[in-house]
């Protein structure tokens, strides 16, 4: 792997790490666009190679914030083991339909929610 | 309750899709549905990612779209971004840093609508199951806008 390589990973790491502590995200929304512009990926392998990224990024973010007594164990099982089915139905649907407009769909979700978040 | 199932399986859903850990609509779950401060929703959020992620990240190798040691490299490089990122959202408030995380929130639905109005409509066919493993050579048909 070259030099400038290495680099823009430790870039798109760091970037993604900073985004996962701050607001308890994966980074996807960081990782998948620059893997696309700087390094040319495929949409799906952006997708997957993202993922992977993230169980490393969210793992070191959650221990941090375990430090912090900030994390609530059983409200996470209650909404990540329902989002594991949820996950192998979203690559599945991924391999097989274009994803326009379940990005739009997406993008409506997004904007509801934060007026929600905003309006509380 | 069962709102935040639902949510955790939209979550789960847009994450299989998007590439993402699916927090982006788990901290808000855990905000409206749960009652948790954002502080709190952060942190158990990043915990929900975890096994959503290894599971998303299986299924995506099976499918070849995982560049292992380009991931093993950003992952690790992230622990020091992800401790300062922790150090930070404890030294805000819980009203910045909801609004701080509902401006992201825009920001990647309008990534999104861009980004998909930048695809061609045909750009994504769907293909039969048994192409699946040959997908890895597959031409990249979304133009980089």
């Amino acid at each position: 792997m070259d030099r400038g390589r290495t680099l823009k990973l430790a870039t798109i790491g760091t970037a993604a790490g900073i985004f996962s502590g701050l607001f308890g995200v994966g980074g996807g929304s960081v990782i998948v666009p620059l893997l696309v512009l700087w390094l040319g990926y495929g949409p799906r392998e952006a997708t997957g190679t993202s993922l992977a990224a993230i169980v490393f990024i969210a793992a070191f973010a959650a221990g941090t914030q375990g430090a912090y007594g900030n994390v609530h164990v059983l409200d996470a099982v209650l909404i990540g083991v329902p989002a594991v089915g949820g996950v192998l139905i979203g690559t599945w649907l991924q391999q097989r339909m274009p994803t326009r407009s379940i990005s739009l769909l997406f993008a409506v979700v997004l904007v509801a929610s934060a007026v929600e978040l905003l309006v509380r | 309750m069962i709102a935040a199932i639902a949510i955790g399986v939209c979550a789960g859903i847009v994450a299989g899709l998007l590439g993402v850990g699916g927090g982006v609509l788990f901290v808000p779950g855990l905000v409206i549905f749960l009652g948790l401060g954002q502080h709190q929703a952060e942190a158990t959020s990043l915990l929900a990612i975890v096994p959503v992620a290894i599971v998303g990240t299986v299924k995506q190798d099976d499918y070849g779209n995982v560049r292992r040691g380009d991931a093993i490299v950003m992952g690790l490089l992230s622990i020091v971004g992800a401790a300062a990122g922790v150090a930070l959202a404890n030294a805000l408030s819980g009203t910045v840093l909801r609004v701080g995380f509902a401006l992201l929130m825009v920001l990647v639905a309008v990534q999104l609508v861009r980004k998909a109005m930048s695809e061609p409509r045909d750009s994504s066919p769907p293909c039969p199951p048994h192409e699946g493993a040959s997908r890895r050579n597959r031409p990249n048909a979304v133009d980089n806008a």
